[in-house]
């Protein structure tokens, strides 16, 4: 054990080492989680590929060209074109900034609803029940229906008010994040329920710490594990939706690329042109994928029995 | 010994129910009476020990005194001030009076935090002080209780029990508080733990004048730190006493029966122990039999005991017992008999 190796001597500059950010003992620990060091770098290299990307390769993703489509790899083309005659790189970077701040927020939210309705429910008695029947409730609803009626309800509003895109965006965020919270509620409301009976919550409570406090110190880094693994699930359940969504003419329109929706664009001609298929599902693949490594290797790293092995 | 004379502690008539609900309605049908009944002082400066077999109410009894629980009934008054009544958000102030060390130290220890932050919550909780300061304060009780001062960035499941144990102990004097509950504080350690973190309390209790009440099932330790200790059976206080005199000379059966089962680590004396074996269990506390709560298993029992609940009273001065072989059964079980209800036997 790295752990009691570092700590065995008592050298005097160890011995008055002041407490530090505990975030530090969570590096040192995720840095030595090779999955999640390579996860990181990958997500890293997604980011900037659709952040910084589309400022070298400044080609419009929307230009059709119909003499030039279908085309292979070229070096006008460097990923092929689409059945338009659209640059495919061009299109997967504007798609993918789409698809990974869909993610990663629709999770968030979803995660930030789960997580306190879960505290709330397993903390209070009193709003167990009702919190839990509404949990129920929301997992009963048919989940298309529902997005079609909020959909049909609320994107005009949301468009006159926040421009097309931010208002398809907000609403499929919106959309995703509500019908997708409810696991990480159930999961947290579980592990609070037997959390909130150990006796450092007692001694917590013995100390006079009141309860939101309670929760946000003691219970919450303790429901931190299953929390991370919903987190990393929820995210390429949101991108795969935002895929569905536009599928079904729900989400952007056609003009907007998603990773979803070049996926599915490619669908038929998946027989001639797998690449059209491919680099899509590649990119949804390998962010879900970088995601999940971190989240195991942050979940490790989070955990100080674990820490140190 | 001298001993000043001040209550730290009154609790008087403490009721701790814990309702039972059954049925489709879930309707209250009845209580589990963990405590039921309780009085007592602790003088400041002294050590009240309290012992009883398992699930008679003594770590209910020492959460309810903190007010841990909200009480069902009865008062509690800690250093002139009344808390039995008080809403949780009004005794947050007072908390600091008042400590307690758990007895699992590892279920009592929140793993996710390092040594610093768990000695250090009650600080953050309760004052303003600057990092440096809380930090001078957390090396100091290190010292206090022994612990290295290189382990502040540790956490707790790279300790042993006893230096968990110490932790909780660091953690409970971190605002300078006069009495501090300890529920079992050594029920989880080894035997050479055990008396290395007595010792540690005995001499904390030296230094800075500490008030405790030490709950524990170990007769043998109670009878090293107390300086008085009480006998719970079944949520009620059967008898309460000096040190000396409790071991010396119990009263009640129940005591006879405990103290006759301390192992005597003599053989030859040991041999010659006569052991006082109970019968039975011990009934339910959602359904204590009527009269005495030990009729049913006691060696002297009476017809009384099993009519009238006896009063726990005085005997001496400073020796309570609640039996009716020490009262003058028939004149005071023959005036309440009346307002008593004859019932079948529980």
């Amino acid at each position: 054990m790295t752990e009691t190796a570092k700590a065995a001597p008592f050298s005097p500059d160890e011995a008055f080492r002041p407490p530090r950010n505990q975030w530090w003992d969570v590096w040192d620990q995720f840095k030595y989680h090779r999955g999640a060091l390579a996860g990181l770098a990958v997500f890293v290299a997604i980011i900037v590929f659709v952040t910084i990307g589309p400022l070298i390769w400044q080609v419009d993703p929307g230009a059709i060209n119909i003499r030039s489509r279908n085309q292979g790899m070229s070096m006008t083309y460097p990923l092929g074109t689409d059945q338009l005659g659209r640059d495919m790189l061009a299109r997967l970077m504007y798609g993918g900034r789409i698809s990974v701040a869909v993610g990663l927020v629709a999770m968030f939210l979803g995660l930030v609803i789960g997580t306190l309705i879960g505290v709330v429910a397993g903390y209070f008695k009193v709003f167990d029940s009702p919190l839990m029947r509404l949990t129920d409730l929301f997992l009963a609803l048919p989940l298309l229906p529902l997005l079609l009626i909020l959909v049909a309800l609320f994107r005009d509003p949301l468009e006159t008010m926040f421009g097309q895109a931010m208002g398809v965006f907000s609403l499929i965020v919106f959309a995703i994040a509500i019908t997708s919270w409810m696991q990480t509620a159930r999961i947290v409301r579980g592990d609070v329920l037997a959390l909130k009976e150990r006796e450092f919550v007692l001694a917590a409570r013995s100390i006079g710490t009141p309860s939101l406090r309670i929760n946000t110190r003691h219970v919450l880094p303790n429901v931190l594990s299953p929390i991370m693994v919903s987190a990393t699930l929820g995210i390429a359940t949101a991108i795969i939706t935002e895929s569905a969504l536009s599928f079904l003419g729900l989400g952007f329109p056609p003009d907007f690329p998603t990773w979803g929706r070049i996926l599915y664009d490619g669908r038929d001609w998946i027989e001639q042109y797998p690449s059209r298929v491919v680099w899509p599902g590649v990119l949804i693949s390998l962010t879900v994928l970088s995601v999940n490594y971190i989240g195991d290797g942050l979940r490790d790293a989070l955990d100080p029995r674990i820490r140190g092995r | 010994m001298t001993k000043p004379r001040r209550k730290l502690v009154e609790v008087r008539n403490l009721k701790m129910y814990f309702p039972i609900h059954a049925g489709v309605l879930r309707r209250h049908v009845g209580d589990v009476k963990a405590v039921d009944d309780v009085s007592f002082d602790i003088f400041e400066g002294e050590t009240l020990g309290i012992v009883g077999e398992s699930g008679c109410g003594k770590s209910t009894c020492g959460r309810a005194v903190l007010r841990l629980y909200d009480i069902t009934d009865g008062s509690i008054k800690i250093d002139g001030v009344e808390i039995g009544s008080k809403s949780q958000s009004a005794l947050r102030k007072l908390r600091p009076t008042m400590q307690m060390v758990f007895q699992d130290p590892q279920a009592s220890l929140n793993p996710r935090m390092t040594v610093a932050g768990i000695i250090g919550e009650p600080m953050d909780e309760h004052t303003d002080w600057s990092k440096a300061r809380k930090l001078e304060r957390i090396y100091e009780l290190m010292d206090a209780v022994g612990l290295n001062r290189n382990f502040v960035n540790r956490y707790p499941h790279s300790f042993s029990g006893g230096q968990r144990q110490r932790i909780g102990i660091a953690r409970a004097l971190a605002l300078n508080p006069k009495f501090i509950i300890c529920d079992e504080p050594i029920a989880a350690l080894d035997v050479s733990i055990q008396a290395q973190v007595v010792n540690l309390l005995e001499e904390l209790q030296d230094r800075l004048g500490l008030t405790y009440m030490f709950i524990s099932h170990d007769l043998s330790m109670v009878r090293h730190i107390a300086d008085r200790v009480a006998v719970m059976y079944l949520g009620k206080f059967i008898e309460l006493a000096p040190r000396d005199a409790l071991y010396a000379e119990p009263l009640h059966p129940y005591t006879q029966a405990l103290l006759s089962a301390v192992p005597d680590p003599d053989p030859a004396s040991e041999e010659r122990v006569e052991r006082i074996i109970l019968k039975g269990d011990v009934p339910s506390p959602a359904n204590p039999p009527q009269g005495c709560n030990f009729c049913n298993r006691c060696p002297k029992v009476m017809d009384i005991c099993r009519e009238i609940d006896p009063e726990f009273r005085e005997l001496e001065s400073g020796h309570f017992v609640a039996c009716h072989l020490y009262n003058d059964a028939g004149q005071t079980g023959a005036s309440r008999h009346e307002h008593t209800q004859q019932g079948e036997d529980a």
